[in-house]
């Protein structure tokens, strides 16, 4: 903790939350400089962050929802989930491929990326620590079962587990299967059934 | 393209030193075109300054899963997909 | 076959997933936003990102956070350019 508790007569070092990693400092030195040098522009960077912070799984779950109450709207998500985002007013970002996958009686996916981070953050948000973590990009691709028992999801008998793994441009969207009772429900109150991690694949619809 | 959905394919093995998109898992492994993705930049030119052009076909391949890993532990149906390049796979029997 | 420090896919591992969950900080958004905003201006592209990230020595790539990484590699690859002097950012640091 600091100590400061006595005049400031004297300059500080570039100003960090004591909680903060050198990286912090580091990074903000690094965008003075490239800002100074009119390398890239403050706006420019100010919008982006915007952009980033504006991301959520609600954009996702809404695509859900959709699917779920109107089947030729579902035809149409598989076939091409960039369009069907835009179809919605949604952004499906700069990824230029987003992918949806369906979910059914006989098929349950989980969605990695072994090799980064790759993920559909545009429709759902900034990706957990988890999902980016060495273990999860590990252990989804070799013991997806024991990954979903470690994430309390355990799949029917006799389903067919398929992990996506993003190695490339595509960004892929689980549709998890609409929970049983929830017919008549109203498309809102559904989309707030879909979670990320349902979209994700480590978890089932509502809970 | 020179694959075609349904089509059986293995993921070449080959020492590539620097930036590429083919999981190590995977190297060596047999699998099926599940279908063709399209033409997309090349990341392992385009990772070290080049414009990644002429564009690569990507293919969503699947695999077995006890095929990719001796110790599989899930069920025998599992499967597993991933995106690779054109230029990583080649004819299998 | 040797795997390069990023190929995680199978890796022998006993560690448990830790789903504890934390919000971007703001040096986080702001390195996320840089790669963006060069990216934008041609000067990183995400490819380049991910190659610098591959570039760091294991030990370092393992112990970094994963915005940690991100900026070593906008660091490695912005240097390779001209763009950055060696030692440069550094020295603006000590000032």
């Amino acid at each position: 903790m600091n100590d400061h508790d006595h005049d400031h007569d004297h300059p500080h070092a570039p100003i960090t939350n004591g909680s903060e990693p050198p990286a912090a400092a580091r990074v903000r030195a690094l965008e003075e400089l490239l800002v100074e040098r009119g390398v890239v522009s403050r706006d420019d960077v100010r919008r982006r962050i915007d952009w980033l912070v504006s991301r959520s799984p609600a954009d996702g779950a809404r695509l859900v929802a959709r699917a779920w109450v109107d089947p030729e709207f579902k035809q149409r998500l598989l076939a091409d989930a960039r369009a069907s985002a835009l179809e919605l007013g949604l952004d499906p970002g700069p990824s230029p491929v987003v992918v949806a996958v369906e979910n059914t009686q006989a098929v349950h996916h989980l969605v990695v990326c072994t090799l980064c981070s790759c993920y559909p953050r545009a429709l759902l948000g900034p990706p957990p620590d988890w999902y980016k973590s060495l273990p999860y990009r590990s252990r989804a691709v070799s013991d997806p079962r024991g990954v979903l028992t470690e994430f309390g999801v355990e799949l029917d008998a006799d389903v067919e587990l398929r992990v996506l793994d993003s190695t490339a441009d595509m960004r892929y969207l689980v549709i998890p299967r609409r929970p049983a009772g929830s017919e008549g429900m109203s498309e809102e109150d559904l989309a707030a059934l879909v979670t990320r991690d349902a979209m994700i694949g480590v978890a089932q619809p509502g809970s | 393209m020179k694959f075609r959905a349904g089509q059986r394919v293995r993921v070449a093995v080959r020492p590539h030193e620097g930036h590429h998109r083919t999981p190590g898992y995977l190297k060596g492994k047999p699998g099926n075109i599940e279908l063709v993705h399209g033409s997309f930049t090349n990341p392992e030119t385009r990772a070290y300054g080049a414009d990644g052009l002429p564009l690569q076909p990507v293919y969503l391949v699947g695999f077995q899963q006890r095929e990719v890993w001796p110790d599989y532990r899930g069920d025998p149906g599992d499967r597993i997909y991933v995106d690779v390049f054109e230029h990583w796979l080649e004819e299998a029997e | 076959m040797e795997r390069a420090v990023h190929d995680r896919g199978g890796t022998p591992t006993d560690a448990p997933i830790d789903r504890t969950e934390h919000e971007l900080s703001d040096w986080e958004l702001l390195t996320d936003a840089l790669v963006g905003a060069l990216g934008g201006e041609g000067l990183m592209n995400v490819d380049e990102l991910r190659r610098g990230i591959e570039s760091m020595p294991a030990d370092e790539y393992e112990r970094a956070s994963y915005y940690e990484r991100w900026l070593s590699s906008i660091e490695t690859i912005l240097t390779e350019k001209g763009v950055l002097a060696p030692g440069e950012l550094d020295a603006r640091l000590a000032r």
